[in-house]
């Protein structure tokens, strides 16, 4: 047949190659190569071979943020999966207020990232904020709390703050998971008089290791990546301790205009991104497409 | 089971019987912690809702009051009048968000098309490389895009910002529509064939109606990522009258004389959320099925 031929195929194709080509493909290597130089927002570039990653090497904020990120990551991403997982089970367990809570619980993945932690900034103000009123008229605290004084409280801070925002990413996927498994299954687990616990140790987790794992990396690729949150509730501060990753690039790169540095610290952090990645694209295949 | 039927599905006897199940009388403990999760869930949305209709002294009264003592809309009006003034604001951001679009289902739906139904030599490789921003955090490549952006006369531009959005929403939007394109059935076309459509009618005439819900789709998706992208907007968008509005809330925190302006910033803050949410609860079902079929798998 004259329509299916695969130049008219890769015809249609063509536009969005050219696009990939060049606005994903091309500035990679523009980042690798300009990953070599000086080069600053400013003007003038000059070719230092691999100067900028000895630098980085030695740069001890760039660390501490390496390892701030790697922190908060390693925090907050059990906290989503576990309680992901518990709102799964809890909303599958309740016919009607299940489905209505499901639908609040995912409510706030659906906003913006900068939306809500503006309006989590807010919420945890020493003084006008309703979090220290709330614990006060709880009796949980006496005096109010100065959350952003302290780099592990405001950590804390930023972590509910995100907890809230996204843990319904996790619930939905891990709802849509446990309702794929085959009713027989747990059927037979119930005749043969196996408790709810025993069907979720030893049937639902296993039949949804996949999701999980899957979940698992697409949150912690997410987590590696923070910047808006930080930016807007802690601003980076105490003293530069609360600098993630791509905050201290951003920092570099557009507001000491060190674009050159700013470009080296982006390709250490995409090969360490890019192992997640590769992981998760790894299991996706094996999954199969539907 | 297939994603777009979640939210159908999840209802229903049928996906009811799937999950599993208590079997005895733990459903009071149950519906009481769905209760206190939704309160909790609910809380903030709410306290700034009501602080945004404060006055914008009682939205900064130390100590602060969870409800308004007196109701208005001070709060709204400074947001308003902020700078360029709000409706700028939200025209930047609503025309980003239909550039966005506009490239994601114009570059998407030829090239899903293209390899969902034509024998395109190496075709997964194609199809890698256009996922490949799904590799590639779209973060690192920043820098290079703004100074291509730059270069190109294309800084504080929609176009500028909305190319950079595409690029985070391509991958996705092509995923999404190839599998629909696949799942249409053969018959439908060989139909078209014989009534002697060429290509590019049987996509307009038989693929494109088949995948209207992928479309829906693709196009709230690009919009939601679009309205709340933070970074790029915030290192491509540095003209005051160029703000998309997240980074005019930036500007409406920092308010007059270093103090902060509480009232106006939740008032920027319901009206950021507003047209989300009311994707959310007019078209969940799109959205869940897409969240599901393009998050994982």
């Amino acid at each position: 047949m004259r329509t299916r031929s695969g130049t008219v195929g890769l015809l249609y194709a063509t536009p969005a190659l050219i696009f990939v080509g060049a606005f994903v493909l091309y500035p990679l290597v523009q980042l690798f190569l300009t990953s070599l130089t000086n080069a600053s927002l400013l003007g003038g570039s000059d070719y230092i071979g691999w100067r900028n990653y000895l630098r980085a090497y030695r740069d001890e904020t760039f660390w501490h943020a390496l390892i701030f990120t790697c922190k908060y990551t390693l925090i907050i991403t059990p906290i989503l999966m576990i309680l992901g997982y518990a709102l799964a089970l809890l909303t599958l367990g309740a016919a009607r207020l299940g489905k209505l809570t499901r639908a609040v619980v995912f409510l706030p993945v659906v906003i913006g990232l900068g939306s809500s932690s503006f309006l989590w900034f807010w919420l945890f103000d020493e003084q006008v904020g309703l979090i220290n009123k709330l614990l006060q008229d709880l009796h949980v605290i006496g005096q109010p709390i100065v959350w952003f004084v302290d780099a592990n409280l405001g950590l804390w801070a930023v972590i509910i703050s995100i907890v809230w925002k996204v843990v319904g990413f996790g619930m939905i996927l891990f709802i849509a998971a446990l309702q794929s498994i085959n009713a027989e299954i747990n059927e037979a687990a119930l005749i043969d008089g196996a408790s709810y616990w025993r069907r979720i140790a030893h049937i639902a987790l296993p039949l949804t290791s996949r999701t999980i794992l899957l979940t698992t990396l697409v949150s912690a690729i997410g987590s590696m990546l923070a910047f808006d949150q930080f930016y807007i509730m802690t601003a980076g501060g105490p003293e530069s301790q609360t600098f993630t990753s791509l905050y201290w690039i951003y920092q570099n790169s557009f507001i000491y205009f060190k674009q050159g540095y700013g470009a080296t610290l982006s390709v250490i952090l995409m090969a360490i991104i890019l192992i997640g990645s590769a992981l998760q694209l790894l299991l996706m295949r094996r999954g199969g497409r539907t | 089971m297939s994603a777009a039927d979640f939210a159908i599905e999840a209802g229903s006897a049928a996906a009811r019987r799937h999950a599993p199940r208590r079997t005895t009388g733990v459903a009071p403990l149950i519906g009481a912690l769905c209760i206190g999760v939704m309160a909790i869930m609910l809380f903030p949305l709410i306290m700034c809702f009501s602080a945004s209709i404060k006055t914008a002294q009682e939205a900064s009264a130390v100590p602060p009051h969870y409800w308004p003592g007196a109701l208005s809309i001070e709060n709204y009006l400074k947001v308003f009048h902020y700078q360029a003034g709000l409706p700028v604001y939200l025209g930047n951001s609503f025309a980003v968000a239909a550039l966005t679009i506009a490239l994601c289902l114009g570059l998407g739906t030829p090239a899903a098309y293209g390899l969902a139904r034509f024998p395109v030599p190496a075709k997964e490789l194609v199809f890698l490389v256009l996922l490949s921003g799904l590799m590639i955090p779209y973060q690192a490549l920043l820098t290079p895009l703004y100074i291509m952006a730059a270069s190109l006369g294309l800084a504080n531009t929609y176009l500028g910002l909305a190319i950079v959005h595409t690029v985070v929403q391509l991958p996705f939007s092509i995923y999404l529509l190839r599998n629909s394109f696949e799942e249409t059935p053969r018959e439908l076309e060989e139909a078209g064939v014989i009534d002697g459509c060429n290509s590019v009618q049987l996509l307009r005439w038989i693929f494109l109606p088949a995948a209207a819900p992928a479309i829906v789709t693709v196009t709230l998706f690009a919009f939601i990522t679009s309205w709340n992208e933070f970074l790029a907007a915030l290192i491509f968008m540095n003209k005051e009258t160029a703000f998309t509005v997240p980074i005019m809330l930036v500007g409406v925190r920092q308010g007059h004389f270093g103090a902060i302006d509480w009232g106006a910033l939740q008032a920027g803050v319901v009206v950021s959320i507003l047209p989300c949410l009311a994707i959310y609860l007019l078209l969940q079902r799109y959205y869940v099925s897409g969240f599901l079929s393009g998050a994982i798998k």
